[in-house]
């Protein structure tokens, strides 16, 4: 009896449709969120991330309505973020279908707003979103979806939004994000050393080998990744086989 | 045949829309409620849970839910709690001292030790204790969703099944007609379908309604 490392698809949309971009710029469609989910949902996927990459507020309905969508084709954990600034939003969004929260941004420029979601939906329910940015022998917290430095140094910042009530870490390296260049394993292993909860490394994924990597040296507890999954390079039943015959816990799904 | 027809008690639990969801997929008829009122001529009831054991047991005070529930188990109708749903049939928690729980089970819900990283949040494996209504014909080696801190640490003579996170913990418990789950079959793929069909064909079965 283990607990399984998981297997995380994440859902970037412009609200509606799913988007794919290099570093967050140059985004192309990449198809119907509640169609994708399905197909997940059915071959293996631990969980799914969906987030409003856009998150102006006046396509907030729109997204509220994919998640609808997309959790009715689920029965897997749903995550959902993207522009969450208040404890109303956030709970609409729950409301919608969604079982977890992530924040960001909006955090970063209030942290209190952690301990607001936590404090009424339970840390189980809130994932702090972390996009970070090697500088030097360290990384530091980047805002905006990956366009303004925030000042912050990324494993300090992890450790205080566990301190405020996040019950995970959704930990994205910017300098590996759409390069398939491989999960950064130096960054994901310091976070995961540095705090009590769990740690979802994103950014980077190619290869199966990335996520072997990840579970062994990252000491992540989940790993996440989007267009290698879009495109089929790599199908989850295939690439939980191969973690399975190395030795890692995952839940096959027959 | 006709559906099973479920009430599940609304406190503002954020997993209910989708404990709903999974049972509207198996074809069980699903209302909710959240007065004394709405609780009465249940076929089956279901108690989902996620968050604070403090906020789940003053909502239920607060809406006069606690006396009618404890009527309805006494009487025999069917009860599955999921969660935090498992962990209010105990006397306590230490997650809120001061509130009790329903008292159905002896014994305090106490947090998972600070060894392992918390929540206990994922997929893990069970270990059977004895045979279940709950887990009948579910392959030994399934995964269920985890997502909690605080559990049922105490050795139980209703515990069926055993998960382990830093310690052992009760994963099911079945006590005459009330069952109950640590995990969350809503959310645990086909194997948590089946729990689900397994819990809806005992109350079809066992109802007194």
């Amino acid at each position: 009896m283990t607990l399984a490392r998981r297997i995380i698809p994440c859902l970037d949309t412009d609200g509606e449709r799913v988007v794919k971009g290099v570093q967050f710029v140059n985004l192309r469609d990449a198809g119907d969120p509640a169609a994708l989910a399905a197909r997940y949902n059915r071959e293996g996927a631990d969980e799914l991330v969906v987030l409003d990459i856009a998150a102006s507020r006046d396509r907030r309905p729109t997204f509220l309505d994919t998640i609808r969508r997309v959790a009715e084709q689920l029965a897997i954990p749903l995550t959902a973020g993207g522009g969450i600034g208040t404890v109303e939003d956030g709970q609409a969004i729950l409301r919608a279908g969604a079982d977890k929260l992530t924040v960001n941004t909006a955090a970063v420029r209030r942290p209190e707003l952690i301990t607001e979601l936590s404090g009424k939906f339970g840390a189980q329910a809130v994932v702090l979103a972390i996009d970070a940015k090697r500088s030097g022998e360290t990384w530091e917290v980047m805002v905006r979806g990956g366009r303004e430095a925030a000042g912050r140094n990324a494993v300090a910042w992890a450790e205080e939004g566990v301190a405020r009530g996040a019950g995970e870490i959704l930990l994205t390296s910017m300098d590996r994000d759409g390069t398939r260049n491989g999960f950064d394993c130096a960054l994901t292993a310091a976070v995961s050393r540095a705090v009590s909860v769990p740690v979802i490394a994103s950014g980077g994924a190619d290869s199966p080998e990335d996520f072997l990597a990840v579970f062994a040296e990252g000491r992540a507890d989940a790993a996440l990744a989007a267009s290698i999954f879009h495109d089929d390079a790599q199908r989850l039943g295939e690439l939980k086989k191969f973690l399975a015959a190395r030795g890692v816990p995952v839940r096959l799904v027959p | 045949m006709n559906a099973v027809r479920v009430t599940l008690i609304e406190y503002g639990a954020g997993n209910l829309p989708s404990v709903e969801r999974a049972l509207r997929r198996l074809g069980a008829e699903t209302r909710c409620a959240a007065t004394p009122a709405g609780l009465a001529g249940s076929q089956a009831i279901i108690l989902p849970g996620v968050g604070h054991f403090g906020a789940l047991m003053r909502t239920l005070a607060e809406r006069e839910l606690v006396v009618p529930l404890r009527a309805a188990l006494a009487d025999g109708v069917p009860f599955l709690g999921i969660c935090l749903g498992l962990q209010a049939l105990y006397g306590s928690s230490e997650e809120a001292p001061d509130e009790d729980g329903l008292g159905l089970l002896a014994g305090m819900v106490r947090p998972l030790p600070q060894t392992v990283k918390l929540p206990h949040m994922g997929w893990n494996q069970l270990r059977r204790l004895r045979p279940s209504v709950l887990l009948r014909d579910v392959p030994a080696t399934a995964y269920f969703y985890f997502a909690h801190s605080y559990a049922a640490l105490d050795s139980s003579s209703a515990a069926v099944a055993l998960c382990d996170h830093g310690a052992p913990f009760v994963a099911a418990l079945e006590q005459g007609k009330v069952l109950a789950v640590q995990f969350h079959p809503e959310k645990s793929g086909e194997a948590g379908a089946k729990v689900l069909r397994n819990f809806l064909e005992f109350a079809r079965r066992e109802s007194p309604q």
